[in-house]
């Protein structure tokens, strides 16, 4: 188990990566990415079996991103985990990119599956679970969806498959931020009340603070001694976490910081001091 | 004059034929799989009588899945599995699975290049009494347009039963489609069948007579009644619409010099469609395209709505009589 000090060091440094990307990007997903970082720090670093050498390792767990325009964090990520050199970062959505604007399984090593689309993702992890359940496999699933992607309906139906089937080996995320690109959820399409919904569909629900990384890695904890029904762990977060002038504001979803001085504000927020391109070339731990 | 192919090993049609719907060829397809691939878990969204994957779930109910009626998931949920090494087939009508699950099948499973089989069930307007709700015309342009697809439309139960076991053996996403009623078995088990090469199966040099799916047996009805006005037509089934035997059409082109194609299916962007892309390019011809001229179907039984939307041997008999007077 890491620390929870070492992972909170590592999560700031995940924000930096994405700030510093979609400034160099231009465009792609600030909100959604930086509400999600202590979901993903505290799976990878602290639960995920994983090995960056082999993204196909059969005796991997799987990690699926549903709510793919949330890539950023998943790309910094993987590669601050190794999985492709973390120079990549700085292509994300250029031409000739191993990065997409949004996940796609045949160019990104760690990347099981390409989504984007919203409300296929929870199927896919599902339908992994279920193949490896009945070969007899023990790894786990787990998949992040948005908050507004559960408006779509074959989410509901990946819910009544996943409990008929008995997925144990299945963990949902809900990165409960309250934002979706029209504003707040309940505005725009009402989704509460969300833990009463899935609990109705025959889960183990969890409640918890997304940005307390104890939370989230004991959440994950329960989930793997779940030996019934999939679990969906409902991570109350904050879109735009971590950078003041993003922090809950649905404008943010799909816009990125300038570079110059306001990528160079969002760092600092972060606990960033040295001139943004500077964390283009050193490695992941250099912090200024 | 030509005639049928001795190498194609054709049933006598002539003398009579079998009636069955090529969802049985489908249905002995998968009983066969199940017994020789550890691979294969076939899967249905409630309609697992209508579809014949009821034979899977009674004989080897550990290898069936049912979703109920939940297209979109059961589509994404195969693409998941297909990951873990097993090689799904997911089964409901075509209607609800090229229609309903189209995105689900675009980006998960094309784009993904995920190794998921889907069979179509209830195409064309055969589907009949049902009506049009359930008669399924537009999957050959839905699926013909995805890259990576491969799209077969069986003549008939042997020939879908072929292409069944072919599927599994094929890495990457297939459609077969496949029609509710019965209709004639005019291939043998010798009948030479390739996915992705288009079969002659009667010689001739006037007119080149198109087909897919249980059309071909009307293009042959077709030929034999041109033959008796002196027309020499080739008939072609072309049960692989995607990948498209281009060499097969292009030299029917060049050797005919007229082009008829015939499909239970709208005339826009099928099997029609496909061959007018090749020809048009390469070495345009006069064609035409029967199947349904842009309507929706009604109820009705699967004879009358033949006649009625413009679908029988008699149909293509006029198209071709057009295409040879543009010849002159």
């Amino acid at each position: 188990m890491v620390e929870i000090k070492e992972l909170e060091e590592t999560s700031r440094k995940i924000r930096r990566d994405i700030m510093v990307m979609l400034a160099e990007a231009g465009s792609g997903h600030s909100g959604g990415s930086l509400s999600a970082v202590e979901v993903l720090v505290s799976l990878y670093w602290n639960i995920l079996k994983h090995d960056p050498e082999k993204p196909d390792w059969e005796e991997r767990d799987w990690f699926v991103l549903s709510k793919g325009h949330a890539c950023p964090v998943l790309y910094a990520v993987l590669a601050a985990g190794g999985y492709f050199p973390r120079k990549a970062l700085w292509t994300l959505r250029k031409l000739d990119s191993i990065l997409q604007g949004h996940p796609h399984r045949l160019k990104t090593p760690g990347v099981e599956f390409s989504t984007g689309s919203l409300g296929q993702g929870l199927s896919l992890a599902a339908g992994a679970a279920m193949g490896l359940k009945r070969q007899g496999m023990p790894n786990s699933v787990f998949v992040l969806t948005g908050d507004g992607e559960q408006n779509e309906g074959a989410i509901w139906e990946a819910g009544m498959t996943a409990a008929h089937y008995r997925l144990d080996n299945l963990c949902a995320i809900c990165d409960r931020n309250y934002l979706m690109i029209d504003g707040n959820t309940e505005e725009v399409m009402g989704l509460d009340s969300l833990p009463d919904k899935w609990r109705a569909f025959n889960w183990q629900v969890f409640e918890i603070d997304g940005h307390d990384l104890g939370q989230m890695t004991y959440a994950y904890q329960r989930f793997l001694l779940e030996k019934k029904r999939p679990t969906m762990i409902i991570a109350n977060t904050i879109k735009g976490k971590g950078v003041s002038f993003m922090e809950n504001l649905a404008d943010w979803h799909g816009a990125t910081p300038k570079k110059g001085e306001q990528v160079q504000q969002a760092l600092a927020d972060l606990g960033f001091t040295a001139p943004w391109e500077e964390y283009k070339k050193h490695d992941f731990d250099w912090v200024g | 004059m030509g005639g049928i192919r001795e190498d194609v090993h054709l049933v006598d049609y002539r003398k009579g034929v079998d009636m069955v719907p090529s969802r049985d060829g489908y249905g002995h397809g998968l009983l066969w799989l199940c017994e020789h691939d550890d691979r294969v878990v076939v899967c249905d969204a409630d309609l697992a009588k209508s579809t014949r994957t009821i034979w899977v779930r009674d004989k080897f109910p550990e290898k069936f899945v049912d979703f109920g009626i939940a297209e979109q998931d059961m589509l994404a949920e195969a693409g998941g599995m297909s990951r873990t090494g097993l090689v799904p087939f997911v089964t409901t009508y075509g209607v609800f699975v090229a229609g309903r699950a189209w995105d689900q099948i675009r980006t998960s499973i094309c784009y993904g290049e995920l190794n998921v089989k889907i069979g179509g069930a209830h195409g064309g307007i055969s589907v009949g009494p049902d009506g049009p709700t359930h008669q399924s015309l537009e999957e050959i342009p839905l699926m013909r347009v995805l890259p990576g697809m491969t799209l077969v439309v069986p003549t008939d139960a042997i020939e879908a039963k072929k292409a069944t076991i072919w599927a599994a053996s094929h890495e990457g996403p297939v459609y077969l489609r496949f029609g509710r009623e019965g209709v004639p078995v005019i291939t043998t088990e010798e009948t030479p069948f390739t996915v992705g090469r288009a079969e002659v199966y009667r010689d001739g040099g006037d007119v080149a007579i198109i087909g897919c799916g249980p059309l071909v047996y009307e293009a042959l009805v077709a030929a034999d009644k041109l033959e008796k006005e002196g027309v020499d037509a080739r008939v072609i089934n072309c049960h692989t619409v995607k990948p498209l035997d281009v060499d097969t059409l292009l030299t029917a082109a060049k050797e005919c010099g007229a082009i008829v194609t015939a499909e239970e299916a709208q005339v826009y962007g099928g099997l029609g469609g496909a061959v007018a892309e090749v020809i048009s390019q390469h070495h345009p011809v006069p064609m035409r395209i029967v199947g349904i001229e842009d309507v929706f179907g009604e109820s009705g039984s699967p004879r009358e709505l033949l006649d009625r939307y413009g679908m029988n041997s008699d149909n293509i008999v006029s198209k071709v009589k057009e295409v040879i007077e543009m010849k002159k």
